[in-house]
């Protein structure tokens, strides 16, 4: 009753909403870059939110699978495929004992959140299952996946109710809402703060309206960006504090870092802005290499799209009650 | 503390789910414990919605999720939740004492301090007079940070001033204890590190599968006792 990762793709880690409740202690939240697409994949499977999901990094891997599941799919289109045949994102997939999932290639997105029903055996570890790679603890052995781990699902699905499932799982009509997709919006809506006005008039109206490259040295802890370079009017020694999610600084070389999942929990460079959280996915889903330009909103505006959010994914639980119970049952 | 004003403290957005409270702009002891004492008020007070709550040196960090909050106006709710319980716990007679005693044995110089010989001759003492300086008398931890269980100590005695090293080490040995702008850091785990090391201590900063998983919080007092490389390989082999 297991998964047998044939290959383990470029970086495949397990990811849930984050450590928190931690950060006093200097231990980083971590957890899913997307949460957007990470909930999504376990509401379409019945689990709670958090349960823990394979975050899948361009390349994905190759998984035998030596027990019936139900599993989905979320965020990048990677190329899913079930014994050679193509898959769908967003839709709740019964598999088979023997069946083996690939990943082929990408057409949209970065990162794909794959979600079991009832989730993968992990050890929970300060509250949380997410994988601390820099840190080497959490998830699956404190790592990404290697070839030949075994995963072990804590659910088991009766394999004699299986047809049943698939055909009931098909009749329950799954509307995404329009919320919580992402667009090919390439404007990322950012707050100014503490800050930025210790920035040049010229680097705010620069970092407000100028484009900017996603560096190839992008990853789970931050996004280095490249293009107007960001100058303080005079050069200032900032005590370290709390960092967030979103939180752009400007290091002394005056190109910008976004401080991603994996961020540490304090910082001392000055940050010219923070992304409003809404559209952290979009920027989770980006390339290196990819151009992405800001916005500015303000704190209120940010909140109520952040509240709107939060009121669709409550609505589209509301609207999987079928769908749970089907499962809780299969 | 002997002042009687009231405290004052500005509360800063950081985004649309943090909150920064300023408590003053610069870094001392008393100002260190102010924020320790805030973070305790506001922890014990477990307002809905706030889910990480992080002394720095001059500052609390409150990270929360507006959603738990429930209300119109998220910000200025939490603001009036907020001022009510520094209201009550930093103004009040008796300032909550946090904090616990920790002692840190550390084997200065040699290996273990490759930076100890530099550190001396920058501020103009013998290797000696800094071991002394740095060990005798008690220091503060005003935060962990940077990474899992590394904790700012200080503030030490100002001929210990000296900054940052020009050019960062790649890679420092686990338990590496540094010094820069008269604090201390400790390097819980192999990892870069720009400060400059003037021993290594044996003793776990930090164990996630411990609880508690760090050896020392904000608002601790640590004394570092000097071992020589008998004691130090001792208490490692202790420790593991």
């Amino acid at each position: 009753m297991s998964i047998t990762v044939l290959k383990p793709g470029l970086l495949s880690s397990f990811q849930d909403l984050g450590r928190m409740g931690h950060q006093h202690l200097g231990v980083p939240v971590g957890g899913a870059m997307d949460s957007r697409a990470h909930r999504l994949a376990n509401l379409l499977v019945g689990n709670h939110e958090n349960e823990a999901t394979l975050e899948i990094t361009l390349t994905g891997p190759t998984l035998r699978f030596d027990a019936a599941a139900c599993i989905a799919i979320s965020g990048a289109a990677l190329g899913p495929a079930l014994n050679g045949k193509p898959v769908p994102n967003n839709r709740p997939l019964i598999i088979r004992k023997g069946d083996v999932l690939t990943f082929g290639a990408r057409t949209t997105g970065l990162r794909a959140y794959m979600a079991w029903h009832g989730g993968i055996e992990l050890p929970v570890l300060l509250s949380s299952r997410s994988t601390y790679l820099r840190g080497g603890f959490g998830g699956y052995q404190g790592r990404a996946l290697q070839a030949n781990d075994v995963l072990t699902p804590r659910k088991r699905l009766d394999d004699s109710k299986l047809d049943h499932l698939e055909r009931e799982l098909w009749k329950i009509k799954v509307y995404l809402p329009a919320a919580l997709g992402l667009g090919s919006r390439a404007t990322l809506r950012a707050m100014r703060g503490a800050h930025t006005s210790l920035f040049k008039e010229k680097s705010i109206t620069d970092f407000f309206s100028s484009e900017y490259r996603i560096s190839p040295q992008s990853e789970r802890m931050g996004y280095r960006l490249q293009g107007n370079t960001l100058e303080l009017k005079s050069s200032v020694q900032l005590l370290s504090e709390a960092t967030s999610f979103g939180s752009v600084q400007v290091p002394p070389d005056g190109q910008p870092i976004v401080l991603m999942a994996d961020r540490q929990t304090t910082g001392g460079y000055a940050k010219i802005a923070h992304i409003a959280t809404v559209d952290l996915p979009i920027l989770a889903q980006c390339m290196p290499g990819d151009s992405i330009k800001f916005a500015q909103i303000d704190l209120e505006q940010a909140q109520q799209l952040d509240t709107r959010r939060e009121d669709t994914f409550e609505q589209l639980y509301q609207a999987l009650t079928p769908l749970r119970e089907l499962l809780a049952n299969g | 503390m002997t002042d009687t004003a009231p405290l004052r403290w500005d509360i800063i957005p950081q985004g649309d789910r943090c909150i920064l409270l300023v408590l003053s702009d610069q870094i001392d002891v008393a100002v260190g414990r102010r924020c320790a004492a805030a973070a305790a008020a506001l922890r014990l007070a477990a307002i809905p919605g706030i889910d990480d709550i992080v002394p720095t040196l001059n500052s609390v960090a409150l990270h929360y999720q507006p959603r738990l909050l429930g209300a119109d106006t998220l910000f200025q709710h939490l603001v009036g939740k907020i001022e009510k319980v520094l209201d009550a716990s930093l103004n009040a007679k008796q300032a909550p004492s946090v904090g616990r005693q920790i002692t840190i044995p550390v084997c200065y110089g040699g290996e273990f301090g490759p930076d100890l010989a530099e550190v001396a001759a920058h501020c103009q003492l013998s290797p000696a007079d800094v071991i002394r300086l740095h060990s005798h008398e008690p220091a503060y931890v005003f935060m962990l940070g940077f990474a899992p269980g590394a904790p700012y100590i200080g503030v030490h005695d100002k001929q210990l001033a000296i900054g940052r090293r020009a050019t960062p080490r790649t890679s420092l040995p686990a338990g590496s204890v540094a010094i820069a702008n008269r604090q201390t850091m400790i390097y819980p785990n192999a990892s870069p590190g720009g400060w400059h090391v003037i021993g290594a201590t044996p003793s776990i900063l930090f164990d996630p599968e411990k609880n508690p998983s760090t050896l020392l919080a904000a608002g601790d007092t640590v004394r570092f006792v000097p071992i020589d490389p008998q004691e130090y390989l001792a208490l490692k082999r202790e420790a593991a």
